[in-house]
């Protein structure tokens, strides 16, 4: 087991130094600097602010100390846009709205979307299982940036309920519509997956032999079906945290929350490309190591994988 | 989502099957196809969404970058989907023709989901095909790129080269295609495991045939069922990824439009009574997704004949 971590983080380093370099280099290969105006600077001023931010120096020593101040301090360096603030204050300040939803929504995802799939899988061919089939199929076309709209339309201006955006310190109002808009979709995917998972469970030998010996069916479900329905539901919970983060994004820019989403949109139209790349690199260091994790709860719950 | 050895085991039994009905795989899979109700409804609905993209333009009576003066003034009367004024659909904030700006819309969505699938067909294909015959190092090598790749957000990276290299359909159209094959090499790689192993492989090696010429005449050929369902399965992933940044307002720039900038522009209006802005592009988005997906489905359903 312990070789097998070693073996995995021997992996996810190079990723990640992979991707830092990778994101340096696309950078590097814009057209026009940070500071190209549409009147050009004085020269003595381009060069000292050049000099401010390291632009001077040859590109293979920028990407050396931007990679080692990275990877050691966890500093991004200057913003090349808002002068008094440094990425990592932006970070500071987006990241907490960020991850308040966004563990919400997969907190929702998750148990609501298991809880579908088992009762769908124990009632197979009843109006509960058509609910969460009918649920899975309609959410596939439903990804955030269309369901929001026909929620803040719904709640906000029919019927008057919930503010349509802003964060307001994370008061429920504020919070319920992001978590709505972001989680349905895995929600659903993850009901489906655990429907059928289950049903293949519920079909195999050892559970006819638990009914067999006269178990009652909840101890059933939760000492025997469970544990291996779960594995497949595990592995998807990667790509679900990824689509997660991604799908903040449009969820900052529709709702005004204030997250790293919104951040990192606004980044893009004003070209700072400190910040886009240092919350690019955050996503990807946390992407990275949440597959980590779901890939070592893998290896201790399935029986089968022993490394 | 993604077939794996199961698939593979459904489309020998399948082989097998047709021998012994002296029926063709292709023709027991058409029946099948054609008895799923649902897929060939969607069928039919994709063909029209097809024509509507190829020839709605000959029926607008705008082009999608004028504005209609004589309809300025308060959008929520005058703008209102008529046939008297010609605006089908209705026009935009702008004035603009919403009925040509959404068959221009479902034009490019639909094309970013059709490029976006060929470059998967065609290098996931390829790439999958060649790491799975040649196997050991090369194996190893080529299938641990892709799972660093994969790992990458692409999302976030897509967006960046969107900034540095300057927002045009081009780019998107490349990035999309950059991520799009990472799947299905994963596919192609897993079936080709077990079509290496047939005889007509080991024949073909015992002739002296050349590996990329095996690959290229003898496993590639034999890939292509489960390559064509699967990128129509991939198409909708591309058509939301792809409106998902024109939604941002980093994808498709104005005039063009995509159906994901067309929601954006509805959304961001609808407080004013304009609904109509919103509820045509998604209606075609909405249904122009479930179209694939039950299509996707169906095809696969009916080449893998382990569900009857």
């Amino acid at each position: 087991m312990y070789s097998y971590i070693l073996r995995r983080l021997m992996v996810a380093i190079p990723t990640i130094l992979v991707l830092i370099v990778l994101s340096f280099m696309l950078m590097f290969a814009a057209p026009g600097g940070p500071f190209n105006a549409e009147r050009p600077l004085p020269p003595d001023v381009m060069a000292n602010i050049q000099a401010r931010y390291g632009l001077d120096q040859p590109y293979w020593k920028q990407m050396v100390d931007y990679t080692w101040k990275v990877v050691t301090q966890f500093d991004f360096g200057p913003s090349f846009k808002y002068r008094d603030r440094t990425v990592n204050d932006i970070i500071a300040q987006g990241f907490p709205v960020t991850i308040t939803y966004g563990a919400w929504a997969f907190v929702v995802a998750v148990t609501l979307g298991l809880t579908l799939g088992v009762i769908a899988a124990i009632r197979q061919n009843t109006w509960i299982d058509y609910l969460a089939v009918g649920v899975a199929i309609g959410a596939q076309v439903l990804p955030g940036f269309v369901l929001a709209p026909i929620l803040v339309l719904v709640f906000t201006y029919w019927l008057d309920l919930l503010p349509g955006g802003g964060w307001n310190g994370g008061a429920w109002q504020n919070v319920i519509m992001p978590v709505i808009a972001l989680s349905t979709g895995y929600l659903a995917s993850i009901a489906r997956i655990m429907r059928s998972s289950m049903l293949e469970v519920m079909n195999s030998g050892f559970i006819r032999t638990a009914r067999a010996k006269g178990l009652p069916m909840h101890r059933i479900i939760w000492r025997h079906a469970l544990k291996p329905a779960l594995l497949p539901v595990l592995s998807y919970l990667g790509p679900a945290f990824v689509g997660m983060i991604t799908g903040s994004v449009v969820i900052d820019v529709y709702f005004s929350t204030g997250g790293i989403g919104q951040f990192f949109v606004n980044s893009a139209f004003h070209r700072d490309y400190s910040v886009i790349m240092g919350i690019t690199i955050l996503v990807g260091v946390l992407t990275i190591l949440f597959n980590l994790v779901v890939d070592l709860l893998y290896a201790w719950i399935d029986p089968k994988i022993r490394y | 989502m993604f077939p794996d050895k199961t698939v593979a085991a459904g489309l020998a039994d399948a082989a097998h099957l047709a021998e012994v009905q002296g029926r063709s795989l292709w023709k027991d899979a058409r029946i099948r196809f054609f008895r799923n109700k649902a897929a060939v409804i969607s069928f039919v609905v994709l063909m029209f969404i097809v024509a509507f993209c190829i020839f709605g333009q000959l029926f607008a009576q705008y082009d999608i970058e004028t504005p209609d003066f004589t309809l300025s003034g308060p959008n929520a009367y005058l703008g209102v989907p008529s046939i008297a004024t010609g605006h089908y659909f209705g026009t935009d904030d702008l004035g603009r023709d919403l009925f040509a700006r959404t068959v221009q819309g479902t034009r490019i969505s639909l094309l970013v989901g059709v490029v976006g699938a060929l470059v998967a067909v065609v290098v996931g294909t390829l790439y999958g095909a060649v790491s799975g015959y040649f196997g050991g190092r090369i194996d190893g090598f080529m299938m641990r790129t892709v799972d660093i790749l994969m790992s990458v957000p692409y999302m976030f990276v897509l967006i960046l080269m969107l900034v540095i290299f300057g927002r045009s359909i081009l780019l998107l159209f490349i990035g999309i295609g950059l991520i799009s094959w990472l799947d299905m090499s994963r596919i192609a790689r897993g079936q080709t495991l077990t079509i290496k192993n047939k005889e007509f492989v080991e024949a073909a090696v015992a002739i002296g045939v050349r590996p990329m010429r095996i690959v290229l005449r003898h496993i590639v050929p034999n890939l292509l069922g489960i390559v064509v369902v699967y990128s129509t399965l991939l198409i909708p992933g591309m058509i939301i990824t792809e409106s998902f940044i024109s939604f941002l307002g980093l994808g498709v720039q104005d005039p063009n439009a995509s159906l994901g900038s067309l929601i954006a522009k509805g959304a961001s209006q609808m407080q004013y009574g304009v609904l109509w802005q919103l509820l045509f592009p998604l209606f075609f988005f909405i249904i122009t997704l479930f179209a694939f997906f039950f299509v996707g489905d169906g095809l696969r359903d009916a080449l893998d004949p382990k569900d009857r």
